[in-house]
């Protein structure tokens, strides 16, 4: 039995930024960029949007513990409603979810949802760590966590207990790259094979460069409004039928089971509030930081058993005329990966239910399933968008 | 692990303890007074049935190598200089888990090995517990 909200809300509008590379470029002036484009294909205008929601709290995205309120000052925009949830990567999918909550209480009509971060290009460098040398911090910083290598924990803990290969894993990061190859925005699109996987250096073993998303400057952004509004706009709505966002550890002692992830609970509750399941999903963007992120996404999301991962990937099942395909643009790995991808996925998802990818363009899909994993395997946001 | 600058840790009120039992060779985890049960990291309550004020106890210091990493690269300056260095989930005898490294040749590093606390001068950080394999 689906949620009483579920198919109220729809997306309206959605745009991503065709930058991969900005340098001298901050990252609000492609906040404002994304925030234009997504209205403009809603056909609505900034006074329409009375609820906004951002995270930009990382280095790269230019704000600081305000985020949210320094890019509406920027933007000028004046809401009513506000979500500056700040949850990594799955922060914009976490915005969408709590955008469906605000309209269907009537808290706000139109909400715009943006990000951007020049990723790349960011000239004040800074290190990756997630906490501070104190508190809970002081028990792991010592020691030299990086992002990386956090991801490679899992990813080793993960061989072990279910023999997964680094070319399984591969697999994966040779899918993302060909579903890339027709975007002509793509930070990379020539192919690559499991072997070049294999061959590009070892950044945390056993993960290698390959096996890790690329850093771009750009941004992404969507506007949701409710079904009946939308039903009188000139536009084809993507409506939210699902929503389950879910914590996890922060400091990696904390992991509990090594091998799964938040995306566990937050799938399973995006799943009942859209009374679907797996199976009925026709395609995904499934969070692809690394190999690693999307392996555990498809295990802890029901579209394969736990362990059986690798071997989906290995036997195709992501390709476009596989089970699941999923990150139809090129993803995180080819496509853009500025710092939160969760906005882009979104898009990508919005884009591909209305046959217009600029990646690979599916057979009618109805239905998409969009995934986000934020921090060191810490935070999860699952969306389920139907036409 | 080198005696690289690292990065130290900034101990409180609370956690200085730990560090200073480190120094003497110790490694202090907490037990819940109520619920019996061992964690890591300190806090000032039980993690599982959120009691307060836990008690400090000596762990055994052996434990087995849950998962590890050999860091090859890392876009953090601190560390640079360590690499290659084996970022490490050590499992403790008595349960909970903890972030460490393991000292020693990384070349058959393998899941679930037995391993032990040794106590390494790390630079400004002073001494931090990580982990070596048993001997055979």
């Amino acid at each position: 039995m689906p949620a009483n909200w579920s198919g109220e809300v729809a997306i309206v509008g959605a745009y991503e930024s065709a930058r991969r590379l900005a340098p001298g470029l901050h990252p609000f002036a492609i906040q404002a960029e994304c925030a234009r484009g997504a209205l403009s294909d809603a056909g609505l205008e900034m006074a329409d949007v009375d609820g906004f929601a951002t995270a930009a709290s990382f280095p790269a995205e230019g704000a600081r513990e305000m985020a949210v309120a320094e890019v509406a000052e920027y933007l000028g925009v004046h809401p009513r409603w506000v979500d500056g949830t700040d949850i990594g990567g799955a922060a914009p999918i976490s915005h969408a979810g709590h955008a469906v909550a605000a309209i269907a209480a009537g808290l706000a009509d139109v909400v715009l949802v943006t990000y951007a971060a020049c990723g790349y290009s960011w000239p004040h460098g800074a290190a990756d760590y997630l906490t501070y040398a104190h508190g809970p911090g002081q028990w792991e910083l010592p020691y030299g966590p990086s992002t990386v290598a956090t991801y490679a924990l899992a990813a080793r803990r993960h061989m072990h207990d279910y023999g997964t290969t680094a070319e399984d894993l591969a697999a994966i990061a040779v899918q993302c790259r060909a579903n890339a190859a027709a975007n002509p925005d793509a930070r990379y699109t020539a192919p690559i094979s499991v072997d070049d996987v294999l061959a590009s250096p070892v950044i945390a073993a056993p993960l290698h460069r390959l096996d890790c998303c690329v850093v771009t400057d750009s941004g992404g952004a969507f506007v949701l409004t409710s079904a009946r509004r939308a039903q009188w706009m000139n536009v084809q709505p993507a409506y939210l039928l699902g929503f389950g966002e879910a914590l996890g550890q922060v400091s990696m002692s904390q992991m509990w089971p090594f091998t799964a992830t938040a995306a566990a609970a937050s799938g399973a509750r995006a799943f009942r509030t859209a009374g679907m399941r797996p199976a009925e999903i026709d395609c995904a963007q499934l969070y692809d930081s690394f190999t690693i992120t999307v392996l555990l996404a498809l295990e802890d999301l029901g579209f394969c058993g736990k362990g059986e991962g690798g071997k989906f990937a290995s036997a195709g099942e992501l390709a476009p005329d596989g089970q699941l395909p999923i990150n139809t643009d090129g993803g995180g790995l080819s496509s853009s990966h500025p710092g939160r991808r969760g906005a882009l996925a979104v898009v990508e998802a919005v884009r591909q239910l209305r046959g217009i990818s600029p990646g690979v363009r599916l057979d009618r899909p109805r239905t998409a399933l969009v995934h986000g994993m934020g921090g060191s395997l810490s935070t999860s946001a699952t969306l389920i968008l139907g036409v | 692990m080198s005696e690289a600058p690292g990065l130290p840790p900034l101990t409180d009120q609370f956690s200085q303890g730990y560090w200073n039992a480190a120094r003497e060779g110790t490694l202090l985890i907490q037990r819940c007074r109520t619920c019996r049960r061992y964690q890591f990291y300190p806090r000032g309550h039980c993690v599982h049935c959120f009691a307060p004020d836990p008690e400090w106890t000596p762990a055994s210091g052996r434990g087995r190598l849950h998962t590890y990493t050999i860091v090859e690269r890392t876009p953090n300056a601190e560390f640079a200089a360590d690499c290659p260095y084996v970022l490490a989930i050590i499992e403790l005898d008595e349960g909970p888990r903890m972030t460490a490294r393991i000292i020693g040749e990384a070349g058959d590093l393998a899941c679930d090995q037995q391993v032990h606390v040794v106590f390494t001068p790390a630079g400004q950080a002073g001494v931090l517990p990580n982990f070596a394999r048993d001997i055979k």
